[in-house]
């Protein structure tokens, strides 16, 4: 009964979303305030509705009800509760179901804090938003029904699928969809705007927290997911290129490229039709992203329910969407008057720079993600384009980025001189270059990757606080300015050494991980970077839902007991499927990692272990980069522009 | 059929890629050997050299290349020697030749274009007249006198 007031829900919550992507336009249009103001109550009804059908889904996972289809296939009595909830959005009905719940609940957003935007741009923005609620739940509702039931209910479910009964895979759908789907705020926006035809300094101001916190999501979901593949895949590789990945990678770097050039159009008025082409484009990744998943075009390690019918609906709906926005935007592209003034050498002009890097990276991953395809169709060749490729092509894109960063974060509007810029960043600059030779002479092999990314890290970490310092003015009390400073201040540099550290823990762990592999028996010991492990024993152990071949190491280091790790191997018998449990040793400047595999034939385990310098680094840049973002988003600034009424503030000084 | 062999691929695995007996004795060798591995693709996979995959047919070819190594081949000849065989499909990082080259140049090119719109983008404001200021619609002035009010 519940299932079926779910779906009845899902169903209503699309009829909302027609009237909600109509009504308001025509309003909109014809300046009838009661037709705009429908959009509101739409927005909030869209939202409730999918929730309750979203809330009917997961209470049928909770209370393992084998007579929906979809929880029989991904769900079993013995998981763990945590896994009944997140099972789901593990899986292709679902997770749209999640999708389309994000979708309503930004539009709500909008509607709920949206008071200081004009009537008839918000009416537009929720119409554009009831939009593409309307073909994602068609989409769900005509081809990926998640309330189906079974005819004959078997007693059990067949479980998730094992590699997914993880806390690091767990949250990392919702926030790459709240990060995917974030972006769709940025498009109905974009779109809005076109439609009003009219793009000023205040709608860059209302459009960067939505791209703010989409890039936040987005930054977050992708950490989560390159943290679990580094521990669970059993030999810490943390980024495989994988036509998924890279998926989300492009929303990222074209959502990190939007949230630049948005700063330009609410400070100076310019690079509009620019800022909306790239929110356009930044949304339209995101639905490549959503097909290439669910369709089966791209062979990935992550593609699931690949299915062509499900493809071409994905693919039809990418393509309406965009040819509809940009159709607009070549018809109103030169209403877009561009107003500031600025010349070569300022902060506009390297934000352009960003922009141009951040796009081109961008566009050799999309080339290289298609490339397999477009061979295959154009020139009957069968070829991959896998790892090798993308460190060599998209490489040199970041190093010129980071390289510009601290320099350009520190260049001011309209015009500057760039021999003042310069020069605080000087002894930086020596400093990095100091730490780059440094890691050049320690180093026993011959790599320039290694001392290249540390120092670039070393330039972009410190080249963020040096810009942090030179906001604290001149004079005495600079310390206590530096804590008054706005915390869209702070989020920047924050942000920026953020993406230092990341550098840092991407390029050491490439140039310099050490590995071992060889089969241990019981009391055996390894050797590796000075550390010593010693294999204690083995043990067999039951899981709730698996079995569990548990190896006990002891880590030593010149004697003396550093800790001790268990990685297991599990086998999950419902799902038939095997997995590795890698035991990590966490550190500041390493990690020890170390997994085992099969019993040998002549006694004793396959163990793989590995010295992983800075490899804590790559997560705890992400983290940093989101929380810079967070902070960004705190300014006072975006919460007076987020329709926070004033309060009277007493008597004013006169 | 296809999708069968990628079902196998994940379920049958041995968990385990490079295995202690494939390992070479000279390090010399077993380091070429990981180097060479790292760039060719498991054909039955999904996007994984064989370095890191765990198939069967992945170990078929990581032994393949270290019996080759053996034999006193180059890297180059080890390589070209299981793309003769296995087609350029197993090679991860494409030939640069032929119709690869727009590939391998399309952000270089993208670049170069991108660097000279963005210069023509940036003389045209450095000489641009500074805009006048734009009035408010009548809708704008209610609005904001409906504001200041508050």
């Amino acid at each position: 009964m519940i299932t079926e007031l779910g779906h009845f829900a899902l169903i209503l919550a699309c009829l909302v979303a027609v009237l909600q992507s109509i009504v308001p336009l025509i309003g909109a249009h014809k300046r009838w305030p009661g037709w705009m103001a429908l959009a509101e109550p739409a927005a909030t009804a869209q939202f409730l509705l999918t929730a309750a059908a979203f809330a009917a889904l997961t209470y049928a996972f909770v209370t393992s009800d084998f007579s929906v289809r979809l929880v029989t296939l991904n769900s079993h009595t013995d998981k763990p509760m945590l896994y009944k909830i997140t099972g789901v959005w593990g899986n292709h009905e679902g997770s749209m179901l999640l999708w389309v719940l994000i979708v309503a609940l930004f539009g709500a957003a909008v509607a709920w804090f949206g008071a200081n935007l004009p009537p008839t741009l918000k009416a537009r923005v929720l119409a554009v938003q009831g939009m593409i609620g309307v073909a994602f739940f068609l989409f769900i509702l005509l081809t990926s029904n998640p309330f189906l039931r079974m005819a004959v209910p078997p007693f059990n479910g067949q479980d998730l699928n094992p590699l997914l009964q993880d806390p690091g895979l767990a949250f990392h759908p919702p926030f790459l969809y709240l990060g995917y789907v974030g972006l769709s705020m940025t498009f109905s926006f974009a779109v809005a705007a076109l439609i009003e035809g009219r793009v000023d300094a205040a709608w860059g101001r209302w459009v960067r927290p939505w791209t703010l916190a989409a890039w936040i999501f987005l930054t977050i979901g992708i950490g989560l997911g390159s943290w679990w593949a580094y521990y669970e895949l059993g030999w810490g590789g943390f980024w495989f290129w994988d036509p998924v990945e890279n998926a989300s990678f492009m929303p990222w770097l074209i959502a990190a490229a939007l949230l630049h050039s948005a700063i330009v159009v609410e400070k100076r008025e310019a690079l509009k039709s620019w800022t909306i082409l790239l929110a356009i484009i930044a949304f339209g990744f995101s639905m490549v992203g959503a097909f290439i998943t669910r369709s089966g075009v791209l062979t990935s390690v992550h593609a699931f329910a690949t299915d062509p019918e499900r493809g071409v609906f994905l693919l039809g709906i990418l393509a309406i969407f965009m040819m509809g926005a940009l159709t607009l935007f070549a018809l109103r592209a030169g209403a877009m008057q561009a107003k500031g003034v600025f010349s070569m050498v300022s902060r506009e002009s390297v934000l352009v720079l960003n922009n141009i890097l951040l796009a081109v990276s961008c566009f050799v991953v999309f080339v290289g993600t298609i490339w397999p395809l477009v061979a295959e169709m154009a020139f009957g060749r069968k070829l991959s384009v896998g790892a090798p490729f993308f460190d060599a092509a998209f490489s040199p894109f970041m190093l010129a980025l980071g390289l510009i960063l601290p320099v350009g974060a520190m260049m001011p509007w309209k015009r500057a001189k760039l021999g003042r810029i310069v020069r605080p960043l000087v002894p930086v600059f020596v400093l990095a270059l100091a730490v780059g030779a440094l890691a050049w002479a320690m180093q026993s092999g011959r790599s320039s990757l290694g001392p290249i990314g540390l120092f670039l890290a070393a330039w972009l970490m410190m080249g963020a606080a040096v810009d942090l310092w030179s906001r604290t003015g001149r004079g005495q009390g600079r310390l206590a300015r530096l804590t008054r400073l706005p915390r869209a201040d702070w989020g920047k540099a924050v942000a920026h050494a953020g993406f230092g550290v990341t550098i840092a823990g991407v390029a050491a762990m490439m140039a310099w991980q050490l590995e071992d592999i060889r089969v241990m028996r019981e009391g055996d010991t390894a050797d590796i970077a000075g550390y010593t492990l010693r294999l204690d024993s083995v043990e067999e152990l039951e899981g709730p839902n698996f079995l569990s071949t548990t190896a006990h190491f002891t880590l030593m280091r010149e004697g003396s007991v550093v800790g001790t790790m268990h990685p297991e191997k599990r086998v999950y018998p419902v799902a038939q499927m095997p997995t590795t449990e890698a035991a990590l040793d966490n550190g500041f400047l390493r990690d020890i990692y170390i997994a085992v595999g099969d019993p040998q034939e002549g006694g004793g385990w396959a163990v793989r272990s590995y010295y992983k310098p800075l490899a804590n680094w790559i997560w705890g840049g992400s983290i940093l980069m989101a929380l810079g973002g967070f902070l960004s988003l705190s300014d006072r600034r975006f919460r007076v522009a987020a329709g926070a009424r004033k309060v009277p503030q007493g008597v004013p000084a006169e | 059929m296809k999708r069968l062999i990628l079902a196998l691929c994940v379920i049958a695995a041995p968990v385990f890629a490079v295995q202690p007996d494939e390992i070479l004795d000279d390090p010399a060798l077993e380091a070429r050997a990981r180097d060479i591995s790292s760039g060719l693709r498991c054909l039955v996979c999904r996007n994984e050299n064989i370095d890191a995959s765990n198939a069967e047919l992945a170990r078929d070819l990581r032994l393949l290349v270290r019996e080759r190594l053996v034999a006193g081949d180059t890297n180059e000849e080890t390589v070209a020697y299981i793309v003769d065989r296995y087609g350029e499909y197993v090679l991860l990082s494409p030939k640069t030749t032929g119709a690869n080259l727009l590939l391998w140049f399309a952000g270089p090119i993208m670049f170069g274009a991108g660097l000279i719109m963005a210069g023509v983008y940036l003389r045209r404001r450095a000489t641009a007249p500074e805009p006048e200021i734009a009035r408010l619609s009548a809708d704008e002035e209610a609005r904001l006198r409906d504001i200041l009010r508050d």
